[in-house]
């Protein structure tokens, strides 16, 4: 029973990393309608700057608290994501915006050929291990849990908290939704629908970040190539919980995270991502929509 | 588009005040984006710490070029572009029917200059030079092709969306291998089986998926990808895992082999040996593939199957309403597609001799699919221009040594292929949403054939 409880609290920690960066893909997903490719890269950029930014801090303060130094690394891991995401959506998807379905997904791929590459070519190929971050570790019982799962959970329980707050009780987040619904609609009764859909993926951007700053304090270590299994997870999640579905992402991602964490407990751990697309397949086999996704009307 | 337009009336000073503005402003924004990333490189010292190098120098290159390059944009670029369009716009243009030469027989010339590629290239830089050519250029651009068109069954005429075709590329490489190492049956014999597994592989991989649409498409496919390949990598007992396969039996031509041996190729002629005429072998072999494809490709546009394809691509719903079994349409396409998929795996498990899962990650779909959409979709020609200059200009830049003179010793231009690579596709996919050949020819016509706008075309939902 411990052991189960020990995957559990595993399965939660990976899955809310996952739900973090679903949530920009199904946000995109819903407001544009096209699969943002890249958005994996903008995670593994989110790392890349927190571990950058943690060695100018470590370098220039030797002893500056844990804590402030993560928060330093979470905004501006945050800042500069948002700041990739906006220049791609400006550079690469808004001048293809309303042209045919295939065209943004071919330019999202070409962006994340693109960004892992540049990251490889600017920082080298090689994983960049950092020094354990945050390292106490309580004894429940029989049950160990680390600090840095607390933070994790915390952290995005907290985040998906005004995320929610912004997205239902804003005027932001209502021209997000109305976006959504019908953008010629929107923009005819005033929203200034370019200027949303940047702040989308300037938001998701930001989520991300945080998920590749967790994800760079959990495992120590990036690398220019981090971006892709991720980011096809949290996209896997993200359709699992029905594209375009808030909640969906994050249902998705912890689904996804327990699955993994169990299956490589109780089964092998070889097969933990044959697992996870297998039962994508089979779930969307009988729920071709997703688990709280709507299923989309056709009209003729 | 409307920002160009009124530039263009305003008068000279102003706009150059707004590209000072929006060079200001790209300036700062590439500040932003490369402070981290390009002016800081980590590295690893003697301890393997994390240490930072800094590169303020190549930062500041970074931001000048973006600063001035959209200042140039703004001021020269933009009002260029703007009056040549209304030029264009006013200039009325005589509908002409006659086509060049060049045009009307593209198709001929083109088979005609690749069959004599390789006899060119020998008597051009000699039989040890021409393998670079014959194989970097010739075999590795016409695989692409194959796949490319392969793929263009399921994507381009029958609208569905596989971002994981690359599964049948290793389904078929998989099956020569292993069925060469443990029944020592022949090229020749495997060829079909492989295509013929790879089809069966198709309508397993189709039949579950068939009531998804579109984008939920597109990750079952890339999921099934993905599986495949994790289950190449962890199946050590039968495919030795990301060792790979190697030693694989090479193809033969009527029996005779590519080898030092007395009956080998090279003795038989009298020739001196070389690995060349193996390479050259397999060049023919992969073009009379991709001629297969596209014929079997032509003729089956014009056939109920493939006007199926196309009709579903177009509308699915008028499809059902007239009767058309969509289940049964959907997997052909699958088994099609793929079945040329398995013939290119088995062709290159042939032309390396070895097959690992690391050839056949998701990269590789992405890679065939950006060719497929990049040529324009359902076009032929298109997509064998598209895989010419994506795979060939990245080929070309293993070959631009000269660039380590301008950029010192260390530059690689290895490195930058992928790099490049992407943004190409980006580059292209926003000057030509539609792909490097706009026009389609449809099948079924009322009076006289006639090529359409590729915008006509949809691209279906799922």
């Amino acid at each position: 029973m411990e052991y189960f409880i020990q995957q559990l609290l595993n399965g939660l920690t990976l899955g809310s990393i996952y739900g973090l960066v679903a949530i920009g893909y199904t946000m995109v997903y819903g407001i544009i309608g096209m699969i943002n490719f890249a958005h994996g890269d903008i995670f593994m950029l989110g790392g890349f700057a927190a571990m950058i930014v943690f060695l100018i801090l470590t370098s220039l303060f030797a002893g500056i608290p844990v804590a402030l130094a993560l928060l330093i690394m979470l905004i501006v891991a945050m800042l500069m994501t948002g700041l990739w995401n906006w220049t791609i959506e400006r550079v690469a998807y808004r001048p293809l915006r309303g042209s045919f379905r295939l065209a943004p997904l071919i330019t999202a791929i070409g962006m994340s050929i693109a960004l892992s590459n540049f990251i490889q070519v600017t920082q080298g190929p090689r994983n960049k291990p950092i020094p354990p971050l945050v390292s106490s570790v309580y004894e429940i019982g029989a049950i160990s849990l680390s600090l840095k799962q607390i933070i994790i959970i915390v952290l995005t329980v907290v985040l998906l908290s005004i995320f929610w707050y912004i997205v239902n009780r804003t005027p932001l987040g209502r021209a997000q939704r109305a976006t959504q619904q019908d953008r010629k609609m929107a923009a005819l009764l005033g929203i200034d629908v370019d200027r949303t859909i940047s702040i989308t993926f300037i938001m998701g951007a930001a989520l991300a970040a945080v998920a590749g700053t967790m994800y760079l304090m959990y495992y120590g270590v990036v690398s220019f190539n981090d971006g892709f299994v991720p980011g096809v997870k949290a996209f896997t999640a993200a359709v699992l919980g029905g594209i375009g579905s808030l909640p969906g992402a994050v249902l998705g991602g912890i689904l996804i995270g327990l699955i993994e964490s169990l299956w490589s407990a109780y089964f092998t751990i070889d097969y933990k991502d044959v697992a996870t697309f297998g039962i994508l397949a089979f779930a969307l086999i009988f729920k071709p929509t997703g688990i709280l996704g709507r299923p989309e009307v056709e009209k003729v | 588009m409307a920002e160009t337009t009124i530039s263009t009336v305003k008068p000279e000073g102003n706009l150059v005040q707004r590209g000072l503005k929006e060079g200001l402003f790209a300036g700062a924004i590439s500040l932003g984006l490369f402070v981290l990333f390009v002016g800081l490189k980590t590295d690893q010292n003697m301890q393997n710490e994390l240490i930072l190098v800094p590169r303020w120098g190549l930062l500041a290159i970074f931001v000048i070029v973006a600063a001035v390059g959209r200042f140039l944009s703004i001021v020269f670029l933009q009002p260029w572009l703007a009056a040549r369009k209304a030029a264009k716009a006013e200039e009325v243009k005589a509908v002409t029917e006659e086509e060049g030469f060049f045009r009307k027989h593209f198709n001929k010339i083109a088979i005609a200059a690749l069959v004599l590629y390789p006899p060119i290239v020998l008597s051009l830089v000699g039989v040890q030079g021409s393998l670079k050519f014959v194989d970097n250029f010739g075999i590795q651009i016409l695989i692409y092709v194959m796949l490319a068109w392969g793929l263009n069954i399921v994507v381009g005429l029958a609208g569905l969306l596989d971002l994981g075709y690359v599964a049948f590329y290793a389904v078929g490489a998989y099956s020569y291998a292993l069925l060469s190492m443990h029944f020592g049956l022949s090229f020749w014999v495997l060829l079909p089986v492989a295509g013929i597994l790879a089809a069966l592989w198709g309508v397993i991989l189709g039949f579950p998926v068939l009531r998804l649409r579109g984008d939920y498409l597109a990750i079952v496919t890339l999921a099934f990808g993905e599986i495949i390949r994790l289950v190449l990598i962890n199946w050590t007992e039968v495919t030795k895992g990301t060792f790979g396969i190697s030693g694989i039996q090479k193809a033969t031509l009527f029996g005779i082999k590519f080898d030092a041996s007395p009956e080998g190729f090279a003795r038989m002629f009298g020739l001196p040996m070389s690995s060349a005429y193996y390479k050259i072998f397999l060049f023919y072999l992969i073009l009379a593939l991709c001629l297969l494809t596209a014929y079997v490709t032509i003729r089956l546009r014009r056939m109920p199957i493939g006007r199926a394809w196309e009709a579903l691509r177009e509308d699915e719903i008028a499809c059902r309403s007239l009767g058309i079994n969509t289940v049964t349409t959907k997997l052909t396409a699958f088994a099609t597609g793929a079945m040329f998929g398995g013939f290119a795996g088995s062709f290159f498990a042939a032309r390396q001799g070895f097959v690992s899962p690391e050839s056949f990650v998701f990269l590789e779909s992405a890679v065939i699919l950006a060719i497929v959409v990049l040529g324009g979709m359902g076009s032929l020609v298109g997509i064998a221009v598209a895989a010419v200059v994506m795979v060939g200009g990245t080929e070309l830049l293993r070959e631009m040594q000269f660039l380590k003179m301008i950029f010192g010793p260390d530059f690689t231009p290895e490195l930058y292929r992928m790099l490049i690579f992407g943004l190409a596709m980006v580059i292209v996919m926003i000057f030509k949403p539609r792909g490097f050949v706009g026009s389609r020819e449809p099948t079924a016509f009322l009076k006289e054939r006639r090529a359409i706008s590729g915008s006509f075309t949809k691209e279906g939902h799922g």
